[in-house]
């Protein structure tokens, strides 16, 4: 096992070369995506929110520390535990609540759910239920960005793609198959294993080989890598920083292992047998929110009330987007063709439109 | 106009459109530096080069995602899977993501791809190497699927799939690759996808049938002297429901003929549309003469599982007689 492409970690400390302002907005999505968080559960259970739903608290300083460190339009695209990574890309908190409550105005217009954030002017590419199904689909984005400025606009080319994913994904051969095409493509995809110890209720330890050091899945492809502690948002963006700019500059591939823990379930309905309590706990006392809030009290100027009142402001956003997506109105049974293919009302609708709209004429 | 064969016809198409819009990409396995498994691809690698005609390892669901990804970026990828039994690692790609992508996102993020694959039997293969899984993907909402069995046909279908919307398969039936040849105008042309095509008119039975089998059902009609009406269906999905049904409204008559398994084959859905529109003007019960509900045999007795003249001409003369 070769060392020689694993990255040190970062030496300098560059987020504190960020205005104030970047990184007090780090702390805002970071309790914006927490707060919508909580409200979603308290939907799920009072039956606002069918289908599935995955939690992100625990996880925010992932999405907001990496996204930070891409330009806004560089694409990024993850799988179905995505509502942090759409809010921490713009997404408005209003059309993520009225997607996951089936409405019309949902980012998806009520037909995607909570799986499904999609998010076409923040470069967001979605929100996908198949796990490591969306590794292939980075590469196609990585390799559109540079075709068109290469090929069509004949130009210098310098995107990069986000494509983060769960451990679970890492056992997927669509995860594999994609690594080694990021490879032999020399494509600016950055791979971003979020670690969270379990897929689904699996222990990383019980399902993945070399748990231990997962930057050994990308020295199977000769990919650089790095392993980054996901509970402090300013070191990961401290840590991604150098790799996305690397990335971008020598139009090549990434690995990016990043430790989180997410507090909840997989699942809203998880009943959370495969670990304990006490387990919990000790992720909950090192808590991303918490600890960059006092980062930013302790070393740059921001005070308990600029705190509170932080705080409350979103839960102020959040309360209106609820009321907002309760507002909006459940699609009609005649929208439902709608987008099946590009030509709605073509022969598409085959053999059930006609009792779909109860009109036996038609 | 040129005489031209299946896989010439294709491989014309593929230039001219390349040609006319940069967006275009092709990737697959072997289809640059070696021109493909069947040579479909021959030459575009030295006339457009590595970054447009893209050699790619062993990964159909590698390839095809990338592909997915390429055309919600907005380009245009024609990925070519080698063998229709190969499209099974791609399955997930195809049926999750491409199908889905346009109704999940409401219309903003769409598929506008076409995979090219070589599809059925007749040229001494094994399985995975001779089936014929159309109606797997046809049961899928969101793709088109799509089967010429002519070099003319060939050229203005795969034009219109390179230009639709939405994600098609194009299969190819590899036993009309280089089977017979056709003239085939110069100058582009389109067929719409979800028409079909009449190739020959009759009022005593309508066969309907795509791919390869056509030029069975073709020697079996001429064989059998009567008048019989021949829909190639060229678009396995969306079907043309309105041609058959005013054939078989004509006729009273209907044979079937694909070359996958009976058991729920395109067959079944064709059989249920006459019923549903024709069934006061029908004489006889129709008949499907299809390949049979077992793994595609090897190739010494391949030609007894493939629906070839003589079964065909078996069923029409019953159906005719009833």
């Amino acid at each position: 096992m070769t060392t020689m492409t694993t990255r040190p970690a970062a030496l300098e400390n560059l987020a504190t070369k960020l205005p104030d302002e970047t990184l007090r907005k780090w702390l805002r999505d970071m309790l914006l995506i927490r707060e919508l968080e909580v409200r979603t559960m308290q939907a799920y259970q009072n039956k606002l929110i069918g289908g599935f739903c995955h939690i992100y608290i625990g996880q925010e300083a992932v999405a907001v520390g990496t996204i930070a460190a891409v330009k806004p339009t560089d694409p990024i695209i993850t799988a179905y535990r995505d509502h942090g990574h759409a809010l921490a890309r713009g997404m408005d908190p209003k059309h993520c609540m009225a997607e996951m409550f089936g409405r019309i105005d949902g980012c998806a217009k009520g037909k995607g759910g909570s799986m499904h954030m999609f998010d076409k002017a923040h470069h967001m590419y979605g929100g996908h239920g198949i796990v490591g199904a969306q590794c292939p689909i980075a590469l196609g984005l990585a390799f559109s960005v540079k075709y068109h400025d290469e090929v069509i606009e004949e130009k210098t080319s310098n995107g990069v793609t986000l494509c983060y994913l769960g451990d679970g994904a890492l056992n997927q051969g669509s995860f594999h198959e994609a690594m080694n095409l990021a490879g032999v493509f020399n494509l600016p995809v950055i791979y971003i294993c979020e670690n969270n110890g379990y897929a689904m209720g699996t222990s990383i330890a019980r399902g993945t080989t070399m748990a231990h050091q997962l930057t050994a899945k990308a020295d199977a492809y000769g990919m650089a890598s790095a392993s980054i502690d996901g509970m402090d948002v300013v070191n990961v963006y401290n840590q991604m920083k150098p790799i996305v700019d690397d990335c971008r500059k020598n139009s090549c591939p990434a690995f990016v292992e990043i430790r989180t823990y997410r507090y909840k379930g997989h699942s809203m309905s998880d009943p959370r047998k495969y670990r304990t309590k006490e387990e919990e706990q000790q992720y909950e006392e090192q808590d991303p929110i918490e600890k960059h809030a006092a980062f930013l009290i302790k070393e740059k100027g921001f005070s308990e009330a600029d705190h509170d009142a932080m705080v409350k402001d979103v839960r102020k956003q959040v309360r209106a987007a609820i009321k907002w997506a309760e507002a909006s109105p459940i699609p009609d049974i005649s929208e439902l063709y709608t987008d099946v293919y590009a030509d709605k009302w073509g022969p598409y609708t085959g053999t059930s439109e006609s009792s779909m709209l109860g009109d036996p004429e038609k | 106009m040129a005489n031209l064969t299946l896989v010439q016809a294709i491989n014309l198409a593929l230039i001219q459109e390349m040609e006319r819009d940069d967006r275009i990409i092709i990737l697959g396995e072997d289809i640059g530096v070696n021109g493909g498994v069947f040579r479909v691809t021959e030459g575009l690698h030295k006339r457009f080069g590595e970054k447009r005609v893209v050699d790619t390892p062993l990964a159909e669901s590698g390839i095809l995602g990338t592909a997915i990804g390429l055309a919600m970026a907005g380009l245009r990828p024609i990925p070519e899977i080698q063998f229709e039994g190969f499209l099974a690692p791609a399955y997930d790609q195809i049926c999750t993501h491409a199908a889905r992508m346009r109704s999940r996102t409401r219309g903003a993020l769409t598929v506008p791809l076409t995979v090219r694959v070589p599809i059925g039997g007749g040229i001494h293969a094994p399985e995975l190497h001779s089936d014929s899984p159309e109606a797997v993907y046809a049961h899928q909402p969101g793709i088109k699927v799509v089967m010429p069995s002519s070099p003319y046909d060939a050229k203005g279908l795969l034009i219109s799939a390179i230009r639709d919307p939405d994600p098609v398969i194009f299969f190819e039936p590899k036993r009309l690759y280089r089977a017979f040849r056709e003239e085939v105008p110069e100058d582009e042309y389109t067929i719409p996808l979800g028409k079909a095509r009449v190739v020959a008119e009759g009022d005593e039975v309508t066969v309907i049938s795509w791919g390869a089998p056509v030029v069975q059902c073709m020697t079996a009609i001429e064989a059998s002297g009567k008048s019989i009406e021949l829909i190639d269906l060229r678009t396995i999905y969306p079907i043309d429901t309105q041609t058959i049904v005013q054939s078989v409204r004509k006729t009273g008559r209907a044979v079937i003929v694909h070359e996958a398994p009976k058991n729920c084959g395109l067959g079944a859905e064709i059989a249920s549309r006459i019923m549903e529109h024709c069934f006061l003007y029908l004489e006889a019960p129709i008949q499907r003469v299809t390949g049979f509900d077992m793994t595609m045999p090897y190739y010494k007795k391949e030609l007894e599982y493939l629906p070839e003249a003589e079964r065909i001409g078996k069923a029409l003369a019953e159906v005719a007689a009833y």
